[in-house]
């Protein structure tokens, strides 16, 4: 923020002009969002803006933008939408940023103040409705409440345990004159604690679990990523001589390349992470909230094993296990100040014992029968060496992805983790590309999710940018009719997308380049040509129907349940219990 | 009181918050509770000593292995301030019952005046009824209550417990 954020002219400026003058004044470039009558206001303030306005095709689609952008810069994004439907077009969105923890902001234009509450045209109780899915909201009643407000906002969004902060603007407040003398006004957060450094007490009581530890395993989350905590990871790792672990989000921060890297762990982990699991004496969460696709069941969590759980979030603290020892804070400081204390651990019977997993149980695919997921993404991964940044949906596509997607830095893989969004991978990766123009981003999409939100590819041509969108198409909401073949006989339900669209043509229609890929002995050239491309290219890869995704723990089950191999056709499982 | 009230009122939790008074953070607060299966049995929403904050007292009922979560993510609340549960160990608490009796004849009436004396008042008389009230702990109106039953409670209506901690600090 400048230093003595000023406001701009004598000329007297209403709330709209207040709000986008901060905007500029918090560093904001870019605004995704779409138009509509109740935000007039804002729009108007925005011609003349040095803030970029960027007019997308859905809200939904802005809000995944702005949840990329925040995801591979660190920095908020911001999404400015109308009442009624424009606003309800975001929950989504904003659901995925809140359970994943992303800063963004969203400004949703309202009716008229004396209207609320009147069912006036475009109404919706936005405020109420994304209660449970925000960090923080407001709804303003007063112009010149407008400065504290976004000041707030930007605060809370980015503090702490990021999240999205929702700000309802009746249209009487940003159309009604600012009066107010300053731009930059004190806050008024006499409730909010943000967690700092950590427990010099705490850490050393980590510090010492360790020092009795003779199978150490570090467990690598997305609040690792958030605090840029990868350097300091990197060296308790190797002071400890202890593996690595990361789950979904955490990936990339400490290299999946690295020797001491396990890759990631859970449902559809490597098997060598889940093999770690059964037998560490010791795992030692780096901002990672155990989640359920982790832990499979907490009571069979890591058995005998002490649990070191270190968080920015108290709230975390034993809500699915419960911690041996722990400590709230930033995971960067917390991990530089836990390096000091320290001692090496005597782990070569360890990464001896989990290199014969490795060898035992690689990931591995077959070249026969057609062209697979998993061999298109093996091919990407050997294009571009794990330098790009990766988004995806959720399902198949993405399990494989992040298996054979090897991250090695934080901010390079986008996926929707927590929520599980379909639909998701296109937009981020659109936000993405804003955020780093000269990076290399390639969305990894399934047919399905692809179908949600493609109508960006306008936002991709209007703005040239050059994402790369692989679609893997197999002609089903895959990972649902995995678990019908598996676990409910076959009965497909639901799962069918025959009758997709050509989606060269589709790109082509917008613009944009379409290459098709079929068979295995294109793939790589195909592959490789498409991510050369100077612009954007929509890839289609038609993959074998019927493939699964292996390792697998079923929901509800333990690591030490893991189904590593296919099972046989008539082995019967029984239905998972655990969620979804 | 019957058997189950009884064995409700052992899961029973008083649950005392700070609070910054902003739109809002009365349903912020009770989403956190009713996300987890916690039923809320009483809420007392009063001012403070000062204007800016209010003195929320929840009196709910739940496994008390979520109850430490609940706590947790309602002090996580922007808007929350302090969130922490009371016991009689560390805190006073006291509720405010009015019951509506059935008046009958005279000598019931008069029955009734001598039964509630001397915690309770009589503060209405009229029309074949009578509004006792009575502050008092929880048992203690529980006790007034189950007196009462047997002349025929026509309504009844609790303030819910308000606490306050014991010590010189604020909490």
């Amino acid at each position: 923020m400048s230093s003595t954020p000023k406001i701009k002219s004598k000329k007297p400026i209403n709330g709209a002009e207040a709000l986008i003058q901060c905007l500029e004044n918090f560093g904001v470039e870019y605004i995704w969002g779409l138009s509509g009558g109740a935000a007039i206001p804002i729009f108007d303030a925005l011609v003349g803006s040095k803030i970029k306005l960027i007019l997308v095709r859905h809200e939904q689609g802005a809000t995944h933008i702005a949840d990329g952008y925040a995801r591979a810069t660190g920095r908020p994004g911001v999404v400015l939408v109308t009442s009624g439907p424009g606003a309800t077009n975001t929950v989504t969105g904003i659901m995925t940023a809140h359970m994943d923890s992303v800063p963004m902001i969203v400004l949703t234009g309202q009716t008229i103040s004396p209207m609320l509450g009147k069912d006036a045209f475009q109404e919706a109780d936005i405020f109420g409705i994304t209660m449970p899915i925000v960090k923080h909201s407001y709804l303003v009643r007063n112009t010149n409440d407008i400065p504290r407000v976004v000041k707030e906002a930007f605060y809370i969004t980015n503090t702490g345990r990021p999240g999205p902060v929702l700000i309802d603007l009746p249209k009487d407040v940003t159309s009604g004159s600012f009066i107010g003398s300053t731009l930059d006004p004190d806050m008024d957060l006499p409730g909010y604690k943000v967690s700092g450094k950590g427990r010099l007490s705490d850490i050393k009581k980590i510090a010492k679990l360790f020092t009795e530890s003779k199978r150490p395993l570090l467990l690598i989350g997305h609040g690792a990523v958030l605090s840029r905590a990868g350097n300091a990871i990197k060296r308790l790792a190797y002071k400890l001589n202890s593996p690595v672990t990361n789950t979904l989000l955490g990936k990339g921060e400490f290299p999946e390349t690295d020797p001491l890297s396990l890759g990631m762990l859970g449902m559809h982990g490597t098997a060598y992470a889940n093999k770690a699991l059964t037998r560490c004496d010791l795992i030692c969460s780096i901002g990672s909230r155990w989640d359920d696709r982790i832990n499979g069941n907490p009571q069979k969590f890591c058995i005998g094993a002490k649990k070191i759980h270190i968080d920015i979030d108290p709230a975390e603290m034993g809500k699915i296990i419960q911690p041996d020892a722990s400590c709230v804070g930033d995971a960067r400081f917390i991990v530089e100040e836990l390096i000091k204390y320290v001692k090496p651990c005597d782990t070569r019977d360890w990464l001896k014992e989990l290199d014969g997993y490795r060898q035992q149980y690689p990931l591995k695919f077959t070249q026969e029968g057609g062209l697979t997921a998993q061999y298109v993404l093996h091919a990407l991964q050997e294009i571009t060496q794990g330098n790009a940044i990766i988004t995806t949906d959720v399902g198949q596509h993405q399990m494989w992805s992040a298996q054979f997607n090897l991250s090695i830095k934080g901010q390079n893989w986008l996926s929707s983790g927590g929520a599980g969004t379909m639909g998701f991978g296109f937009p981020a990766a659109i936000g993405a590309q804003f955020g780093r123009p000269k990076d290399l981003v390639i969305a990894v999409v399934g047919d399905g999710g692809f179908q949600m939100t493609f109508y960006e590819l306008s936002t991709v041509y209007n703005n040239k940018l050059p994402v790369k969108v692989l679609i893997i198409d197999n002609k089903y909401l895959g990972m649902v009719r995995q678990w019908q073949e598996l676990f409910f006989d076959n009965r497909l339900s639901g799962v069918d997308l025959e009758g997709n669209p050509d989606f060269v043509k589709l790109a082509e229609a917008y613009k944009i380049k379409g290459i098709h890929i079929g068979d295995v002995q294109e793939c790589h050239a195909k592959l490789k040509e498409a991510i050369e491309f100077n612009g954007p290219v929509v890839i289609h890869a038609e993959v074998i129907k019927e493939d699964n995704v292996f390792p697998m723990i079923p929901a509800g089950k333990s690591a030490y349940e893991m189904i590593i191999e296919p099972p046989s056709k008539d082995k019967k499982l029984e239905k998972p219990t655990g969620s979804t | 009181m019957s058997q189950g009230t009884i064995q409700q009122r052992k899961d029973m939790h008083t649950i005392s918050m700070l609070v910054a008074n902003k739109p809002g953070v009365l349903v912020r607060c009770t989403q956190v509770f009713a996300r987890r299966g916690f039923n809320i049995d009483a809420l007392v929403v009063s001012p403070s000593v000062n204007p800016k904050f209010s003195r929320m007292t929840i009196t709910a009922s739940g496994n008390p292995e979520t109850l430490d979560q609940i706590i947790k993510q309602t002090a996580k609340l922007i808007d929350v301030i302090h969130c922490g549960e009371h016991t009689r160990q560390d805190a006073i608490d006291r509720e405010y019952m009015l019951l509506k009796v059935k008046g009958g004849s005279p000598s019931q009436r008069s029955v009734i005046r001598k039964l509630v004396k001397p915690h309770a008042h009589i503060l209405d008389d009229s029309n074949g009824a009578l509004i006792i009230g009575q502050t008092g702990t929880t048992e203690e109106l529980d006790a007034l209550e189950e007196k009462l039953k047997k002349f025929g409670i026509v309504e009844m209506v609790r303030s819910g417990k308000l606490v306050m901690a014991k010590g010189k600090e604020a909490t």
